[in-house]
């Protein structure tokens, strides 16, 4: 069974490689990128831990195949910092107590952060709704609401995003 | 969970992707936005030896309308069908119904093309597109083939698709005049996909009667259906409460429902019963 040729931006920076087209996009960038932020839960399409964002949409990378993202730019928990600087989703996380032991974390801040692109001012009933494909174990949800909606204000008051 | 091993391949064309089809036949699968092929491949229940991704295809995603259809390509994901502002306006029913599907990167990538050809028993669009009287377009190597969603759900995981033809199209009648449109689904808690789901499409008369009805129920049996007794039951009536009571008792009439861990069978034609009720009644309050 033929190899394929990928290319693929992750952080902005451009990788290629040879990859089984079996291959999960969640293993391309745990074990091939070594990019071990992004996290495997359920491997069943159900937790959303393995959420990145795939042109600026929240998805399962446990559910898409790494040749499927051949061409296409992605971003990951560890391109939020930007030059040092947290992100307002990672601000909020901190400042709101919004995990305890982080492991739904990288997926709550990616679907956070596609969420927040197209939604500065969201209620909370939009932000549990916009979560409803992350599970945390943890938290009871609450303070990882709050975290949001510190973010958002962040952003409207003319944080990066 | 990894998938056996599998030849892959991501051609640029319809044309491309049916020669391959018809070259690698029964061991070839189409790949679309991967959310129910990628989890039965992880199980092995489904174990192509070629994958042929629909996803480089120009232009199978769109949503556009033309004599007097709203007409919308297969690789249409749910999330592009939820936030369509047109359709909101001009046939709300599609983005309802996408609206309850999954989760939010469930919605991303999966496409209603995908979900109509997997057939899913407990899928949303089989209940939408019956319910609008839609029409399914098949390409393959002789040409296009036109299937009415009535007859396009042939059993559970089962279409009239041939193995050889892509799903290119869903064609829905733009709907015309006075009329009220609904999608209400009792979610199974774990998996979001429907235990009963009831689409109902409403158009009334100048006088506030029932002109005609598109009702049709997912989840209950093994592939969703027309609620013909319930549509008769309404039909050139006004829908005052007891009509509409009457009326939703008809919900599985003739049908043979599916009994699991999460809901007997009794259950389900219990919950069909009010939800059928609750959506013509919804519709009904939504007639502009
Ligand atoms: C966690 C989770 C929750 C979900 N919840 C729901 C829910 O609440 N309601 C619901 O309805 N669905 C639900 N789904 C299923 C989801 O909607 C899928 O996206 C959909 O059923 C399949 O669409 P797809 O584009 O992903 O197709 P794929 O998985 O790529 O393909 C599915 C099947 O259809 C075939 N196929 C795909 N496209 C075509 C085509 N154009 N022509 C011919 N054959 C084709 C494929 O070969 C394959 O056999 C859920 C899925 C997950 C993972
Ligand atoms: S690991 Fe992908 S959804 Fe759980
Ligand atoms: S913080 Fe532990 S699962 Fe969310």
């Amino acid at each position: 069974m033929a190899k394929i040729a990928i290319s693929v931006k992750v952080n902005g920076v451009e990788h290629t490689a040879e990859v089984e087209p079996r291959l999960l996009l969640v293993h391309f960038i745990r074990e091939a990128l070594r990019l071990t932020g992004t996290h495997i839960g359920c491997d069943t399409s159900h937790c959303g831990a393995c959420t990145v964002v795939l042109d600026g949409r929240a998805v399962k990378s446990c559910t898409v195949f790494a040749v499927q993202a051949d061409g296409r730019e992605i971003l990951t928990v560890e391109g939020l910092e930007h030059e040092g600087k947290l992100h307002p989703l990672q601000e909020g996380f901190f400042q709101e107590h919004g995990l305890q032991c982080g492991y739904c974390t990288p997926g709550m801040l990616m679907t956070g952060f596609a969420f927040l692109n197209s939604n500065t001012a969201p209620t909370e009933d939009e932000i549990r709704h916009a979560i409803s494909g992350n599970l945390c174990r943890c938290t009871g949800y609450v303070n990882i609401v709050k975290a949001y909606q510190y973010a958002a204000e962040k952003i409207r008051e003319g944080g990066t995003q | 969970m990894i998938p056996v091993q599998f030849d892959y391949a991501a051609p640029a064309t319809l044309d491309e992707a049916l020669s391959l089809l018809a070259e690698h036949k029964d061991d070839a699968k189409l790949l679309a936005g991967g959310h129910s092929l990628l989890p039965a491949m992880k199980l092995r229940l489904a174990m192509p030896q070629m994958l042929i991704s629909l996803g480089r295809i120009k232009d199978l995603a769109y949503i556009r309308e033309e004599d007097g259809q709203i007409r919308i390509g297969a690789m249409t994901t749910h999330h592009q069908l939820e936030s369509s502002d047109r359709l909101r306006e001009i046939c709300p029913l599609l983005p309802e119904t996408a609206g309850t599907i999954g989760d939010v990167q469930v919605r991303n990538l999966g496409t209603i093309g995908g979900s109509l050809a997997h057939a899913d028993p407990a899928a949303d669009w089989p209940a939408a597109i019956i319910a609008l009287g839609a029409e399914i377009v098949a390409v393959g190597a002789g040409g296009k083939r036109i299937i009415k969603a009535d007859d396009f759900f042939v059993d559970m995981l089962t279409t009239a698709l041939d193995p050889g033809e892509i799903l290119s199209e869903i064609r829905i009648p733009a709907p015309q005049g006075r009329t009220g449109q609904a999608y209400l689904k009792v979610p199974q808690p774990a998996s979001g996909f429907a235990v009963v789901g009831v689409a109902v499409n409403l158009t009334l008369n100048g006088g506030g009667a029932c002109e005609s009805a598109g009702i049709a129920i997912t989840g209950v049996a093994s592939k969703a259906y027309r609620a013909s007794a319930v549509e008769g039951a309404i039909a050139g009536n006004a829908l005052d409460e007891q009509t509409i009571t009457d009326a939703a008792s008809h919900a599985t009439d003739g049908i043979d429902a599916n009994g699991d861990l999460y809901a007997s069978e009794e259950y389900r034609r219990h919950l069909a019963q009010v939800y059928t009720r609750r959506a013509i009644e919804t519709a009904a309050a939504r007639v502009k």
